[in-house]
């Protein structure tokens, strides 16, 4: 099927009226009107409406690109709308900057959109530290199914169970996408998170509180309820304190305790949404679960205040992923490896602190 | 009207080799050209299954379980975590012969047709043979050679061993292998003693299991005695029998063909010449 040019698809169209971005167009009878914000035309022959719709050429075809060549589909729609800043930028600005390519970040993943000469759009996606490097340097995909594959390991290798951990690999290019290709790569990094974005843009994100989420729980997460005893919401503050953090997770949380008890720890500050407690949050409660219905015991052990001071260094360098970049000669840090040995060689017993036991009086 | 297929897995937040059959068989079916378009879910990765029928685009789902029996997931946790009103019922099942249900999920307006599990589908009989032939190199084998169909097996949902033992039967009726037996990690007969089950030079031992990982690549073959370097030969002398260990079913190409059948049974307009088509690898 031949493809209609913009100016013929664009006459095809007047009849049922065109309201978009800017461009107006209508008929009435043999007439046709068109406006752009700086002009304005009426009373047009289908000639002179021929030259009009090409006078201003970056309006039809923007026209165009969005109703016969964008994915219908109101999320996809919205989200590449949303790359170009369709929302903030006019149809002459977008496409001044259309043709170097405008790039806006989705979690780790740089969408660039980019005008190709027949107005309609092309798309790269590269990792966000990674716009600006050489194309020699990166393995280049054409199929966005890979993205599913790309998504499960980390840079060391390492799995990565939660596509929306800040670990996401470097090296790869997807380049010269088509649009429904590019929404589909970045779902397949980042699944549902554009299904759940555009739901929260028109207010109607079904967002699934801890509450209710550990309520369905069943076989052996079932057990998660029972840390759920209404006696306050601290625990749920330190699960998402543990987990939801940005440093932990791309996702900006939107669930609280219930509808009417907000946690008091911060949502983070992701593009996209998560609307309810992920499995891996549902599974690691599920052994913080276990552990809290342990009584406390009262230890006693003696360190130095230096030895002390270490244990809560080496706690701070665990939770917060910087083991690697401890370097073996800085023994300053307490969490360097030395450190941590000499420690162990002098305080423990058999594996116990000071010599303490784990279990049994402990006192 | 739209169709779409639903691979439902059960994924893994510590094995990244748990989700390749589904990846595997969706790229497969989507490469055939059978579904327009083809996703997946997972209960332990992303997408979850919570969140998954909102990624898909048509008005008619064809959810698809990758799981080897009826039971727990296929009957609980699939259906509630997709929020479809399904009742276990509503399959009118006896442990092995649920077919499908069509449901109204809650939170998107589509329908979804929710499949019984791939496991159960008579054409997974065919599959199992294939896998005797695969690992053997032996387009006929079957004279002179035993096939162990194995299983998880658990004392707490009989319909895990129901699957396993139907296979066998089926099997075993064809005549095709001089002996077919059900074997079992948790419950008796158990794998550990292959041997004494069968008087067969060659034993083919296929495991229904859909993805590679501790299971089948460490657990079975340390159970039977065949584990070696972290890994293990095939075939493997043992005890005056050589056993071929195939690994986990669900990695098995033809597998793409039991979801489709899966879908064409509830109705999807699968072309016929498609349907075939995957298992080819063209």
């Amino acid at each position: 099927m031949p493809t209609p040019t913009p100016v013929d698809a664009l006459r095809e169209a007047a009849a049922d009226g065109v309201d978009f971005d800017g461009l107006r167009v209508t008929r009435e009878g043999d007439d046709f009107r068109l406006a752009v914000p700086d002009a304005s035309y009426a009373a047009l022959s289908p000639d002179e409406f021929a030259d009009a719709a090409r006078e201003h050429r970056a309006y039809a075809e923007n026209w165009l690109f969005w109703h016969g060549h964008a994915p219908q589909a109101n999320d996809a729609w919205a989200f590449l709308r949303w790359v170009e800043r369709a929302a903030d930028l006019s149809v002459p600005e977008r496409y001044e900057r259309l043709g170097d390519g405008l790039t806006r970040e989705w979690g780790q993943v740089a969408v660039t959109a980019r005008l190709t000469d027949d107005g309609r759009r092309r798309y790269d996606l590269r990792h966000a530290d990674e716009v600006g490097a050489d194309p020699d340097a990166l393995s280049t995909y054409a199929d966005p199914h890979e993205a599913r594959r790309l998504r499960k390991f980390d840079d060391d290798g390492d799995y990565r169970p939660l596509s929306t951990a800040p670990t996401l690999r470097h090296g790869w290019a997807f380049a010269d996408l088509d649009p429904a290709a590019a929404v589909r790569a970045v779902e397949d990094f980042y699944p549902a998170t554009i299904a759940n974005w555009h739901r929260e843009r028109e207010g109607t994100l079904d967002v699934t509180h801890w509450h209710e989420a550990v309520s369905r729980q069943t076989g052996i997460y079932g057990v998660v309820q029972t840390w759920d005893r209404g006696e306050g919401h601290e625990h749920v503050n330190w699960v998402a304190e543990a987990c939801c953090d940005d440093s932990q997770c791309c996702k900006r949380r939107e669930w609280e305790y219930d509808d009417e008890t907000p946690l008091d720890v911060p949502g983070g500050d992701g593009v996209f949404p998560c609307r309810e407690p992920c499995s891996l949050v549902v599974a690691t409660a599920r052994t913080w679960t276990r552990m809290e219905a342990e009584q406390s015991h009262t230890y006693a052990f003696d360190l130095t205040p230096s030895e002390k001071a270490q244990i809560e260094e080496i706690i701070d360098a665990v939770a917060d992923g910087r083991i690697d970049d401890i370097r073996a000669g800085d023994t300053s840090d307490g969490a360097n490896r030395f450190r941590a040995r000499f420690l162990r060689a002098k305080l423990f017993d058999d594996g116990n602190l000071c010599g303490v036991p784990t279990e049994g009086e402990g006192t | 009207m739209s169709e779409a297929l639903l691979i439902v897995a059960h994924g893994s937040h510590l094995n990244p080799r748990s989700s390749a059959p589904a990846q595997d068989h969706a790229d497969t079916i989507r490469s055939a050209g059978a579904f327009g378009e083809v996703r997946e879910a997972y209960w332990k990765e992303e997408p979850s299954l919570r969140n998954a029928l909102r990624t898909v685009t048509a008005d008619e789902v064809y959810v698809v379980p990758l799981f080897v029996s009826e039971g727990y997931f296929t009957e609980e946790v699939i259906p509630r975590e997709l929020r479809l009103d399904f009742d276990a019922a509503d399959w009118d099942s006896n442990g092995t012969s649920a077919d499908f249900v069509t449901c109204a999920p809650a939170d998107v307006n589509k329908t979804v047709h929710y499949c019984g599990p791939v496991g159960t589908h008579d054409a997974m009989t065919d599959v199992i043979v294939r896998r005797a032939e695969t690992v053997t190199g032996d387009p006929d084998v079957g004279a002179g050679a035993a096939l162990a169909v194995v299983g998880h097996g658990t004392k707490r949902n009989e319909n895990s061993a129901k699957a396993i033992q139907y296979h066998a039967d089926r099997v075993r009726s064809r005549g095709r292998f001089d002996e077919v037996r059900a074997l079992f990690m948790d419950e008796p007969p158990e794998i550990d003693d292959v041997t004494d089950h069968f008087e067969s030079d060659d034993i083919v031992v296929v495991p229904l299991f859909i993805a590679d990982g501790y299971h089948t690549q460490e657990d079975i073959p340390a159970d039977m005695g065949i584990a070696a370097d972290g890994g293990y030969a095939v075939p493997t002398r043992l005890d005056g029998h050589d056993i071929w260990y195939a690994g986990a079913i669900g990695t098995e190409a033809l597998l793409a063909d039991v979801i489709l059948e899966r879908a064409a049974d509830a109705g999807a307009g699968v072309a016929p010449d498609r349907t075939h088509a995957a298992a080819g690898g063209d």
